[in-house]
């Protein structure tokens, strides 16, 4: 019995340092850096003369003292804000289309919703409304490479007028552009779809409709790539393949002459009031009512029918730095309990108790500071890896200025809350009260 | 009482609130202690030795009378106050060493220098010379978690003289060490008294670590009992 006693104790002693030697080595991208922080601090002296110029020399520390502890906390802000900058990054890489939609840019689609039609006859009335300088016409082709899984954004346009509409956005070299506009089976691609596929100019691309089908029942459309655009912006839209709508239409089996929505570019902003309503009255009571809406709306309604992904990930952080906040403001109300004898100790040497309470804050703000920093950057790692796969189809997935200003905020701020209990429990410790406990 | 009067008690009142209790620990207390001396204060337990010890220290406040250090009040200092009060001019002797667990022996002994406006390498000239004194230069950089209680009560008296204050206050410093290494203390207290001018109030139970001293109060209940007022 007590054979089986000691082998079940010794399983168990085993699987608990085992579960510590996985974690120390799980969190060392943590603790490694801060490690060598610990020897700079200790060992060179102007980085100790400037931290106990700052009083951040004793909170640094403590923060040394129980390392275990230490990882763990560190280690959970780590993971929180490594799930902050991916998951932020990748919401705003999502919303960037909102944000680098032109402000003089109207979409007008069916008023039934966005998948119905419009007959091709819109696009020559609509032109000749005032204060519309450009408008091009646009197919949804259902596109896809090969496989039905490998989908490819692809659109039949008016290509005679897409750049006069999407200039500002699409970089594209000009005899691409000419070679283009010439080939009736021309196909202009976009840098991550050509990155994705490893398509060049000239390449010769069969491309699958899932909606449409040609009057010879085949499904394929052939193209030759004569261009390949990059966006002007860093995080601008590049997954596109764009292809004359001419070839789109005549080969069509059924459903032609019908467009699937206008891009507009009016003369000015300060007009699209105007404008929307001046097309969307022109079509008042036909068969085909239209719905204009400018560009930035007509994106968001777009992401929001995808899941509202903003939402998922503000709650998603939110759980993450709520369970952070529980788990070190824990850890740093029973950190400073254990310590009530040493603060005795420095308040009868002469520290004040607002230096004491300053102290605690600082340590709290550093853990904060600490764990987030090292988070921050691996996510922006993460990131890195993750977009530097052809296979991503997602642009400007990065860390912008906004971001890291955002996550520093949350690292004070973090570090404020879990820090502030046992910074004032600190304040208000008594000398005698906290020398007789022992 | 030979010396300059450095510590003036008069009519010091100390009544502790528990509850709808009142415990009265001192009533009306005189006392004075003069620059230099080495005073040992004995009693029995719960006679009011510590707490007289933390009023003399300002880390408690008598609930009347008056306390005059080298002439002027001490017990109407505001918190701050008597924090840079307690920083300049009193090193303070724990039973229990109380040395900090993360900081090594140099680094313990260094604490109360940031309190100061030296500059780093005056702090390490100070921190050598009490390491020196107390004989642990060759342990400057040991974690005192790893040191015996005699050295770390060493440790503890290099911290309390290297800011170099005038007086030394100890509460049972040998309380928790044998016999053998109290006397080193002991014989430490008594040269830093005799040869470096520390005035030195102890709290000892033991008669042995009270032979030390120049002079001995028995404390009872709240009042000094003459026994031997040999001064
Ligand atoms: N904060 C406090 N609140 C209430 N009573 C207290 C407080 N501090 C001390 N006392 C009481 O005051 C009396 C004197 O305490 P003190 O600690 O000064 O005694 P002491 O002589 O140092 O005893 P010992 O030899 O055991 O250390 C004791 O009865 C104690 O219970
Ligand atoms: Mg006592």
């Amino acid at each position: 019995m007590t054979f089986l006693k000691n082998i079940i104790g010794l399983i168990f002693r085993g699987l608990g340092l085992a579960l510590k030697y996985i974690f120390l080595t799980i969190s060392s991208p943590v603790w490694l850096p801060f490690w060598l922080i610990a020897y700079l601090v200790e060992h060179i002296a102007f980085v100790r003369n400037a931290l106990i110029a700052t009083d951040l020399y004793l909170p640094f520390k403590n923060m040394e003292r129980t390392p275990l502890r230490f990882a763990l906390t560190v280690f959970a802000i780590f993971i929180a804000f490594l799930i902050y900058g991916a998951l932020t990054a990748f919401d705003n890489a999502m919303n960037a289309g909102v944000d680098l939609a032109a402000d003089d840019r109207l979409v007008t689609v069916n008023k039934i919703n966005f998948t119905q039609t419009l007959p091709i006859a819109y696009a020559q009335k609509v032109t000749a409304i005032e204060g519309v300088d450009s408008l091009v016409h646009m197919n949804w082709f259902g596109g896809y490479y090969k496989d039905p899984r490998e989908q490819v954004i692809t659109f039949a346009v008016d290509q005679t007028k897409l750049l006069e509409v999407y200039g500002d956005d699409m970089l594209l070299d000009e005899t691409h552009h000419k070679n283009w506009l010439r080939n009736q089976q021309g196909l202009l691609v976009g840098e991550l779809v050509a990155k994705k596929y490893g398509w060049k100019v000239g390449d010769r691309i069969p491309l699958n409709s899932n909606i449409f089908s040609k009057m010879d029942g085949a499904s394929v459309w052939d193209f030759v790539i004569e261009g390949v655009y990059s966006g002007k912006f860093k995080q601008a839209d590049t997954n596109g393949v764009y292809f004359h709508y001419k070839y789109f239409n005549e080969a069509l089996a059924f459903g032609s002459n019908q467009i699937g929505w206008l891009g507009i570019k009016t003369t000015d902003p300060s007009i699209n009031e105007k404008v929307i309503k001046a097309i969307d009255d022109m079509f008042v009571n036909s068969p085909f009512e239209t719905e204009t809406v400018p560009e930035k709306a007509f994106n968001k309604s777009f992401i929001a029918r995808m899941g509202d992904i903003g939402l998922i990930v503000t709650s998603s952080v939110s759980a993450a730095f709520f369970i952070i906040l529980v788990i070190v403001g824990f850890s740093m109300a029973l950190a400073i309990r254990e310590r009530t004898n040493e603060i005795g100790v420095m308040k009868t040497l002469g520290f004040t108790s607002r230096r004491i309470f300053k102290m605690v804050l600082m340590e709290s703000m550093m853990l904060a500071c600490l764990g987030g920093t090292v988070g921050l950057a691996a996510s922006s790692f993460v990131i890195k890896q993750v977009t530097s796969s052809p296979q991503f189809p997602l642009a400007g997935l990065m860390l912008n200025g906004e971001i890291i200003m955002q996550a520093i905020i949350l690292m004070v701020f973090l570090g404020l809350i879990t820090g502030i209990v046992p910074a004032i429990n600190a304040l208000r410790l008594n000398i005698i009260t906290a020398l007789s406990r022992r | 009482m030979s010396g300059k009067l450095l510590y003036d008690l008069k009519s010091v009142s100390k009544t502790f609130v528990k509850g709808k209790e009142k415990i009265t620990i001192f009533d009306k207390l005189d006392m004075s202690i003069a620059e230099g001396d080495f005073l040992a204060i004995m009693g029995p337990s719960g006679s009011g030795k510590t707490t007289l010890l933390n009023m003399l220290g300002g880390v408690d406040q008598p609930t009347g009378g008056e306390v005059f250090f080298n002439n002027s009040r001490v017990d109407t200092l505001s918190e701050g106050q008597l924090a840079r009060w307690r920083a300049n001019n009193i090193g303070f002797i724990f039973q229990f060493y109380n040395l900090m667990p993360m900081l090594n022996a140099a680094r313990n002994v260094e604490l109360p220098l940031l309190l100061t406006k030296l500059s780093s390498s005056q702090r390490k000239k100070s921190v050598e010379t009490a390491l020196k004194l107390v004989g642990l230069s060759d342990r400057a950089t040991h974690m005192t978690s790893e040191m015996s209680g005699g050295q770390q009560q060493r440790v503890a008296i290099a911290r309390a003289i290297v800011s170099d204050p005038k007086l030394l206050l100890c509460d049972e410093p040998t309380g928790d060490l044998d016999r053998k290494t109290a006397d080193e203390i002991l014989s430490m207290l008594q040269l830093l008294n005799r040869k470096f001018g520390k005035t030195i109030v102890m709290v000892t139970h033991d008669a042995a670590a009270a032979a030390y001293a120049k002079r001995t109060l028995h404390l009872d209940k709240g009042v000094f009992v003459e026994k031997d007022l040999a001064a």
